[in-house]
């Protein structure tokens, strides 16, 4: 490969103008000729019995054109997919009720749909249904749900819906060889995605009779999910995907779709659904909390010896993504250490809580603030640097993942992103006022890129070059914003040798795309990337070809490349040959100038979820993040002087988005760490707004930064990792363990609000 | 339900419409086609729907339409037109300051109203001042970098 010419480069993105113009048109911003608003009555407790609903007044207010109940949805449970093709069992798919029936799970669960003429009525259609609810008693904490007799909140005979086992050696016995073993229970809160762009989108019947959504989706496979409930055939629903406004996971269950593909197929009319930031707050996924017991064992010396740990998740009212999520957090438990005796059981567990699925790192953060933290305890116990305990111990090239013995066949940048963001943290602050204490802390971690290998992903994507030597593609792939199609584009700009500018990309339709796949688990760049990859790589091959043979060279194809639209012989400059005019040969020699090009990643079998071994994903992406803090004794307060991020991140093929990703996922992070809680008073939600639950503004944040490793070691195009969720899931505990460094406290349940610092500080205004 | 008739300038055009007393000036921008104001809480917590309002940026969501009667409205749509607009929209797109986009019109908006007050503001100073504009996808890092750059060009 000679140097690259785009990649690499840090180019604006392809939308970055329509987006700074207000141009680009997001879910809500769509509207049609006879558009009706759809509403959502939500329930009003978190576990009741329905005893009736009465739509009769509702009905009769001028301009209400449909009401919809569980009875008027025809299939109103299926089984919860994501897009994957494969049949991967009832460890992981659950049920997907559509709207409430009989009994609610929790509050703020869809009871009851409205189709109006305008939003208002809509609205007040909504006051005029008449629910009777009869208040069941619930459960709200995964260990009380555990229980046996502890109240049921679904249809089952238990609230547990996933377990999963791994581990390798033998623990009892590593614990008898440990100098000293900790034993801690740590645990994470509820967390909301907090994207801009609330749940949006619009729906309608085509000419053909096809019903059509235009959503904000990550996930526009869903349009078969959508096609089951209404019992229609799959290529009767069409789904296109708009530029979301942030989705970090929040976007990668059904949100607004499934409700207005029914209002538009009872009224046959176009219908727009929004939720409102409370809406978004309350009802739809959030973080999984978990409660996380770990037994760690090393040597005086700060080896490692033996790990256990039990892991439970709350999945909140139904299950969505909490089994796969769970498994993530197994397989993530041990970190990326070094142990010879580990054991991991865990369980995902409904209560009546808002349920929980995908949020950024997917149960990578969770145990990671666990083993994390206790590493730190270890690094003073034993009195060694937090560095060097972490260098003892991590994972390196060719070692085996300590819970599923899945071996590191390409680089592992461990320690050197370690050592990396350590050293830049540079001279330390001085600080003469008493009750500020400045702290350091250090945090490494892992995360996988790439969906679970047994479902067996795959991306596709369409690339055609024009007679005028521009280039069209077409691909599925939703963006969140993270730039995961630009990225495409940058590609192909790269490989046939075209100005950004003259590509072109139609991206996230099911009826006019090659289906992309979802833009979640970090795998946009890996799989997507690597499709357009191989269709831009074959039209090169073939143009190449042709141009040897017009330019009368040696037909090697790597004797010539393509540069601005202009092929040319790499050995001598003159011989040249603008990229139209052979074109324009191949199309009267029917050479084929498209190609649609799948990509797979590699395949496994279903593991045995008691006992987890092997390959489970495709590969990790590592890093590590440091801190400097300053805590306010008097307030509480944390403040973040100095934050560097650094992982390995194999090849940024556009060094602004994947700073963008390493900076945003620091801050999303330090928000997990110091302030965001979605607070759930038996299954209430106490925070529904931003003045409640609170992110971090530009005030809040330090300048985070970013140091990227480029091993060339990932599986993706050129050698890229996956960045997107890496980014956030190491942040935690490098600042809880800068609050230790500072103040000798040890935060086990996050965040680490003002609030608990103050009262473990035991200040005297808490003591009456 | 009583509705006013209201005139207003946007982005240096006139235009009229009617409005309900309750009805935000967000709501009455967006039904009338001015889309690029975006609606991301309605509770003046988001600074999404940002435009500015008589020479000053202002949630939209929480003001009300007829307060904008007779008074000139900026969007980000009008901002290629002025020259601090449109320096700030090129800042933002070189430096990948743009992610999801969706804060990203506000933010313009708020830095540019700040920026006629303060041309030369220091990276403290701009980052209290879109404190009010929650972004979620950056971080806030390139958005105070795009800022930051066009300060250093005024200072030339």
């Amino acid at each position: 490969m000679s140097e690259f010419k785009i990649v690499g480069k840090p180019v604006p993105r392809h939308d970055a103008w329509a987006k700074v113009t207000g141009e680009l048109k997001y879910a809500d911003d769509f509207s049609l000729p006879g558009m009706l608003f759809a509403k959502v009555l939500r329930s009003k407790y978190p576990a009741a019995k329905i005893i009736f609903i009465n739509i009769a007044k509702a009905e009769q207010l001028d301009g209400v054109r449909a009401i919809l109940t569980a009875k008027d949805v025809p299939h109103n449970e299926t089984v919860t997919k994501f897009g994957q093709n494969t049949d991967v069992g009832k460890g992981f798919e659950g049920l997907y009720r559509v709207l409430a029936d009989k009994k609610v799970r929790f509050m703020g669960e869809a009871v009851a749909l409205v189709a109006a003429e305008t939003e208002e009525i809509a609205e007040e259609a909504l006051d005029l249904i008449e629910v009777k609810y009869e208040p069941l008693p619930g459960v709200f904490n995964p260990v009380e749900a555990m229980k046996s007799g502890a109240y049921l909140v679904g249809e089952g005979n238990t609230n547990i819906i996933g377990e999963f086992g791994t581990g390798q050696g033998d623990v009892k016995k590593g614990f008898t060889e440990a100098g000293i073993v900790i034993e801690d229970t740590y645990k994470v809160p509820f967390v909301d995605h907090a994207y801009l762009e609330p749940e949006a989108g619009i729906s309608w019947i085509d000419d053909y009779g096809i019903l059509t959504i235009r959503a904000s989706t990550q996930v526009i496979e869903h349009f078969r999910d959508v096609a089951d409930v209404l019992g229609l055939p799959h290529n009767k629903v069409r789904y296109i995907g708009t530029m979301m406004g942030g989705g970090f996971g929040g976007k990668e269950d059904i949100t607004v779709e499934t409700y207005l593909a029914l209002l538009t197929w009872k009224t046959k009319k176009p219908v727009r659904l929004v939720y409102t930031r409370e809406e978004s707050i309350l009802c739809h996924s959030k973080r999984h909390p978990f409660v996380m017991k770990y037994k760690v064992g090393a040597k005086k010396d700060g080896k490692l010896v033996a790990l256990d740990a039990e892991l439970i998740s709350d999945a909140g009212a139904y299950p969505y993504l909490s089994p796969w999520v769970t498994l993530y957090a197994t397989v993530n438990a041990a970190g990326p250490y070094c142990i010879p005796n580990v054991k991991v059981k865990s369980y995902c567990v409904l209560t009546n809580n808002t349920f929980t699925s995908a949020n950024r790192g997917f149960g990578a953060p969770q145990p990671n603030f666990a083993y994390e933290s206790i590493m730190d305890e270890l690094s003073h116990k034993l009195n060694i640097d937090p560095l060097e305990i972490r260098s003892k111990n991590c994972l390196t090239t060719g070692k085996a993942l300590a819970t599923t013995g899945q071996v590191f066949k390409t680089y592992v940048a461990l320690p050197e992103v370690a050592e990396k963001a350590w050293k830049a943290l540079g001279e330390p602050a001085v600080c003469k006022d008493e009750d500020r204490k400045i702290g350091r802390g250090l945090a490494i971690g892992l995360m996988s890129y790439g969906r679970m290998t047994f479902l067996h992903d795959s991306s596709r994507c369409y690339v055609k070059l024009e007679s005028d030597g521009s280039v069209l593609i077409r691909s599925g792939i939703p963006d969140l914003g993270g730039g995961q199609i630009s990225l495409l584009c940058q590609i192909v700009a790269e490989e046939l040798g075209v100005p950004m500018s003259q590509v072109k990309i139609y991206h996230s339709d099911t009826a006019l795309t090659p289906l992309a796949g979802t833009t979640t688990a970090t795998r946009q760049t890996y799989m997507s990337g690597n499709a357009t990859l191989k269709a831009a790589r074959e039209i090169k091959n073939r143009i190449l070809k042709k141009a040897a043979e017009i330019l009368n060279v040696n037909a090697d194809a790597d004797k010539l490349d393509i540069l601005n639209q202009e092929i040319f012989v790499i050995y001598d400059k003159t011989q040249s040959i603008p990229l139209a005019k052979v074109v324009s040969a191949c199309n009267s020699d029917g050479i084929e100038l498209f190609c649609e090009a799948q990509f797979n990643a590699p395949y496994s079998v279903v593991p045995d979820l008691s006992n987890i071994r092997g390959m489970t994903f495709p590969d990790f992406t590592f890093g590590a993040q440091a801190v400097e803090i300053a805590v306010d004794t008097e307030t509480g307060q944390v403040e973040i002087l100095k934050l560097i991020t650094c992982y390995d991140v194999g090849k940024a093929v556009n060094p602004l988005s994947v700073e963008g990703q390493m900076e945003g996922g620091s801050i999303y992070g330090m928000g997990y760490a110091l302030t965001e809680e979605v607070i759930l008073e038996k299954g209430i939600t106490m925070t529904p707004s931003f003045a409640e639950y609170i992110i971090p503004t530009a005030a809040d944040v330090p300048d985070v930064k970013a140091i990227l490793v480029e091993s060339g070691g990932g599986l993706g195009p050129y050698g890229a990792k996956g960045i997107g969720e890496p980014s956030c899931s190491i942040i935690a505990p490098a600042i809880s363990n800068a609050i230790y460094d500072a103040i000798g406290i040890r935060i086990k349940s996050l965040p680490a609000n003002p609030e608990k610092i103050i009262r473990a500080l035991k200040k005297d205004y808490f003591k009456k | 339900m009583e509705e006013y008739k209201i005139e207003l300038t946007v982005n240096d055009k006139k235009i009229s419409g009617v409005a309900k007393p309750e009805e935000s000036l967000l709501k009455f921008l967006r039904r009338n086609g001015f889309t690029e104001v975006k609606c991301g809480c309605e509770k003046g917590e988001c600074g999404s729907c940002t435009v500015i309002l008589n020479k000053k940026a202002v949630k939209s969501c929480i003001v009300l339409a007829l307060q904008a009667n007779h008074k000139e409205v900026w969007t980000v749509k009008g901002m290629e037109k002025l020259k601090l607009g449109r320096k700030l929209q090129e800042s933002f797109v070189n430096h990948g300051a743009i992610q999801c986009g969706f804060c990203t019109a506000g933010m313009i908006l708020t830095a540019k109203d700040y920026m006629e007050k303060n041309p030369i503001p220091d990276r403290e100073e701009i980052k209290k001042a879109i404190s009010g504009n929650l972004c979620r996808c950056t971080g806030y890092k390139k958005i105070v970098d795009a800022i930051y750059d066009v300060a250093v060009e005024n200072k030339k």
